[in-house]
């Protein structure tokens, strides 16, 4: 081979090679694009009631993610319109808070017996979950309406005492 | 007595596996072959070792041992033997000793082939099994014992610990917590070891590739050693994914089968990485290329699979945003991080060791759109990744903890899967190497040209969604290039050898098994394909309260509420069993059985939809409530959830089509190097 045909080679390399890198950065950042504008339409802002009552101004109308204990005496369904309804107690979000309070079942009982903490209402439309009961975890995604009632689009339970698995219940959104 | 044997067993494991790891790596450096087949044998015994080990634990939740602590969360008197014995993962230790003991089988199976050709791995393959299963004994003998028993000191001091604290007494517990009910369905029993043996079966793909970083013999042997390895771990996850979906369906009544929650997802992303690394080692053989990225994806995939045994069933992920709950937390992400940081140190090692052999020319060749299917799987498992972490970084940064839900991953994964079905219509029509619009044009007009007629037919039945259109001919697409290559081939076969076309078939299958099995892969991902679309874009529903006799419409369905029966059963259930009655356009088609069933002593409900199943449609109905005492009127939830049976249908397909691309066959023992010309010039297999 002489050296024009080595050249030659070299550059059509090279031409290939910038081909690959525009054709790799497109694709990333389509990617990239996906991942954003998926994230900034569906982001979910996770809070407890307590965050959620002192905030109240801020966040009417978005999307938000609440956890906290079922207050089993609050709970109402009405099978005629499946309308449910029941009250939350405040439940702090770090883990690490609810492993030094003694866990996440000790955590739901004090806040489920405790008055003084920060209630939410709730309610949602749809079927009645198996484990909605009393001392269960709620984590509800929806909206807090401007009557200070937070209306859940999904709703997901979990019992930690019972069984090792507890294994989210959800019912549909 | 029989938890000390098993606790016994396990340490002798333990010790036997830190012995191999330290003899084969003293074997291996000073070239000393009586110190790796000592390694060798070493890590053999482990297979045994913890088979006694499994054994033990399964005796002891058969006979109700509930001084056990783990047999005590897990079983109770009164569930079935199968139960009992499938309660061996039905909790974290139990689960975690499951995973332990399938690695040393798996282990076990891949040190005991012939080594003749590739001694220079042997150590180091027994030196990566070993230290993963060190890991995992030291995590069962010291963090989550599962054959720990309860000991109570002095008053009511209880002590969870394998030997008595020094005066100390066995509890005696006269009954167990009992498995959860959502648990005691036959897919859940066998969904959890699918996973865990799809997850343990990639272990071996990736210790071979360490060995191959290792040793420095960087060609492309280490993946046709393991290249059944990784369809055999492919085909368990790929298996344990779908009988998770099919367990959504059938007892979690929400009338869906995926949910996109973490758990799920972290199942799903070791399945993208070994998806990307079962197509990409292809082209690595063929023209040797993507070498450097290969070993990334195995070592993501060995790491995704560590994660996904840690989400799966360490209890941390109440779906929201926890980490560091359990105590096996830190050392699993501890393990993780050293295990990826020196893998990628040994890959940066060989990195020029690993420079591909020739250039890709055009983004039409084969071989680029197999890249371009690699970046879409990666690009899914960013998704995945980033939604899953997304709480944490958000808190990191702004201080407000966001969460993202299902629509998020729907959204951004959404168009990746079409590009995904669209590669697979166009790739196996693709040359390798040179390949143009006009030629991939000429092999791809006629089947392109056929896939329109299935969007044109959904149009004139009144299908006017776009994208549920465009998904049907990227489905049609994919079906008839799929059909069109495979009966191309059949027919030519038939003529060249006159053989019957099934014969033709069957042996033109057999002779290449790889091809054809994944190409029966694919059609297994276009009926999936068919079942998501129905499910995403035509799923109706509908609620209402019945009086006997009163009914309720969905699309083209009417129910009517017959009756309703409750009933106590000698297993400790109360049941309440809806009878209704489904009319099809106003025929009689059938009856189903809506229920509800309480366990009495766990006092937790559990729902069962009634479901009438045809090829078109499930129609999926749950009972809601009842009124106990006249039980005149009953509430009634309704899905009507078009082609779903298809995703179930293509699931077997998919199954099929991996036995047969992994079937064993003759190993054709010629290295890349040599066939390589007459590869390019012939047959593109």
């Amino acid at each position: 081979m002489d050296t024009s045909n080595i050249e030659k080679n070299l550059s059509k390399n090279k031409t290939n090679r910038t081909k690959f890198i525009i054709g790799g950065l497109l694709i990333i950042i389509a990617i990239v694009y996906l991942i954003v504008s998926s994230t900034q339409a569906n982001a979910q802002y996770f809070m407890t009631i307590e965050e959620l009552q002192s905030k109240q101004s801020q966040i009417s109308g978005r999307d938000l993610r609440i956890s906290g204990a079922v207050i089993g005496g609050t709970i109402q369904y009405n099978p005629q319109t499946l309308t449910l309804s029941f009250e939350v107690a405040n439940v702090p979000a770090d883990n690490k808070i609810i492993d030094e309070q003694g866990g996440l079942a000790k955590v739901l009982h004090t806040a489920v017996s405790d008055p003084s903490r920060p209630r939410l209402k709730v309610i949602y439309q749809g079927v009645k979950p198996d484990l909605l009961q009393n001392e269960a975890q709620a984590i509800m995604t929806g909206k807090l309406g401007d009557d200070g009632v937070f209306y859940a689009q999904e709703l997901l339970l979990k019992c930690p005492t019972k069984y090792e698995d507890a294994i989210p219940q959800q019912a549909g959104g | 007595m029989i938890a000390n044997i098993g606790f016994g067993a396990l340490w002798f494991a333990l010790v036997v596996a830190v012995y191999s790891i330290g003899s084969a790596i003293y074997g291996a450096r000073r070239k000393l072959t009586n110190w790796v087949d000592s390694a060798r044998n070493a890590m053999l015994l482990t297979f045994p070792l913890l088979t006694i080990s499994v054994i033990c634990l399964v005796i002891l939740l058969v006979n109700g041992n509930f001084e056990v602590d783990y047999v005590a969360s897990v079983t109770s008197k009164s569930m079935p033997l199968y139960l009992k014995i499938t309660a061996l993962w039905g909790g974290q230790a139990g689960s975690l000793l499951f995973w332990t003991w399938a690695m040393s089988a798996f282990a076990f199976a891949a040190t005991l082939r012939n080594w003749e050709r590739d001694r220079e791995f042997l150590p180091w393959v027994v030196v990566v099994c070993s230290i993963t299963l060190s890991f995992f004994l030291g995590l069962i003998i010291f963090v989550e014992n599962p054959l720990a028993r309860i000991w109570v000191l002095g008053g009511n001091l209880a002590i969870k610990s394998m030997f008595p604290p020094t005066g100390a007494t066995l509890l005696f517990q006269t009954d167990g917590r009992g498995l959860n009910p959502l648990l005691r369905h036959p897919g859940m029993i066998i969904h959890p070891p699918m996973l865990y043996l799809g997850f343990v079966a990639f272990v071996i793909p990736y210790a071979f590739a360490v060995a191959a970083l290792i040793t420095g013999r960087t060609d492309d042997r280490w993946i046709r050693i393991t290249r059944r390895w990784t369809l055999v771990a492919w085909l368990f996850l790929t298996l344990g994914l779908l009988l998770g979906a099919r367990w959504a369906y059938d007892v979690l009544g929400w009338g869906g089968y995926w949910g996109w929650d973490p758990v799920e997802i972290s199942a799903l992303m070791p399945w993208l990485t070994g998806t990307a690394f079962l197509h990409s080692v292809m082209i690595q053989e063929k023209r040797g290329l993507f070498k450097r990225w290969n070993m990334l994806l195995i070592i993501l995939t060995y790491d995704l699979v560590l994660f996904g045994t840690f989400l799966t069933r360490s209890g941390v992920l109440s779906s929201v945003h926890a980490f560091a709950q359990s105590s096996i937390g830190p050392l699993f992400f501890g393990f993780i991080g050293i295990t990826f940081i020196g893998s990628l140190a040994l890959l940066l090692n060989r990195w020029n060791d690993l420079k591909s052999e020739t250039h890709m020319t055009s983004w039409l060749s084969r071989e680029a759109l197999f890249l371009l299917n690699n970046f879409l799987f990666i690009g899914i498992l960013i998704v995945c990744f980033w939604g899953v972490i997304f709480p944490l970084i958000s808190e990191l940064v702004t201080g407000q903890k966001v969460t993202v839900g299902p629509p998020f991953y729907e959204q951004a994964t959404a168009p990746l899967f079409a590009g995904l079905l669209m590669l697979m219509g166009i790739a196996p029509l693709a040359a390798w190497q040179h390949s143009t619009v006009k030629t991939l044009g000429k092999s791809i007009w006629k089947p392109a040209g056929i896939s329109l007629i299935i969007p044109l037919i959904a149009y004139l039945l009144g299908v006017h969604n776009w994208a549920a259109l465009f998904g049907f001919w990227l489905i049609a697409l994919v079906a008839s290039v799929t059909i069109y290559e495979y009966g191309r081939a059949v027919i030519a076969r038939a003529r060249s050898h006159s053989q019957s076309w099934w014969r033709a078939f069957w042996e033109l299958t057999g002779r290449n098994r790889r091809r054809y099995g994944g190409y029966i892969i694919h059609l297994g991902v276009v009926l999936i394909g068919l079942g998501v679309i129905g499910m995403q874009m035509f799923q109706t529903e509908t609620q209402g309260t019945l009086a006997q006799g009163q009914e309720l419409k969905l699309d083209q369905y009417t129910i009517r509420y017959d009756s309703i029966a409750i009933f106590d059963t000698t297993d400790g259930r109360n049941i309440a069993r809806a009878v209704v009655s489904i009319y099809k356009d106003g025929n009689y088609v059938g009856e189903i059985y809506p229920r509800r069933d309480y366990y009495i002593e766990s006092q937790q409900p559990m729902t069962i939809p009634g479901l009438r199943s045809t090829l078109a449609d499930d129609l999926y109905v749950i009972l809601v409530d009842w009124q106990a005492i006249s039980s005149s009127a009953a509430t009634f939830k309704v899905y009507h959830n078009p082609l779903v049976n298809w995703l179930w249908i293509g699931g077997l397909i998919l199954i099929i089509g991996t036995f047969v691309a992994a079937w064993p066959e003759r190993e054709i023992q010629t290295s890349r190097a040599k066939s390589h010309k007459k590869q390019l010039a012939g047959s593109n297999a």
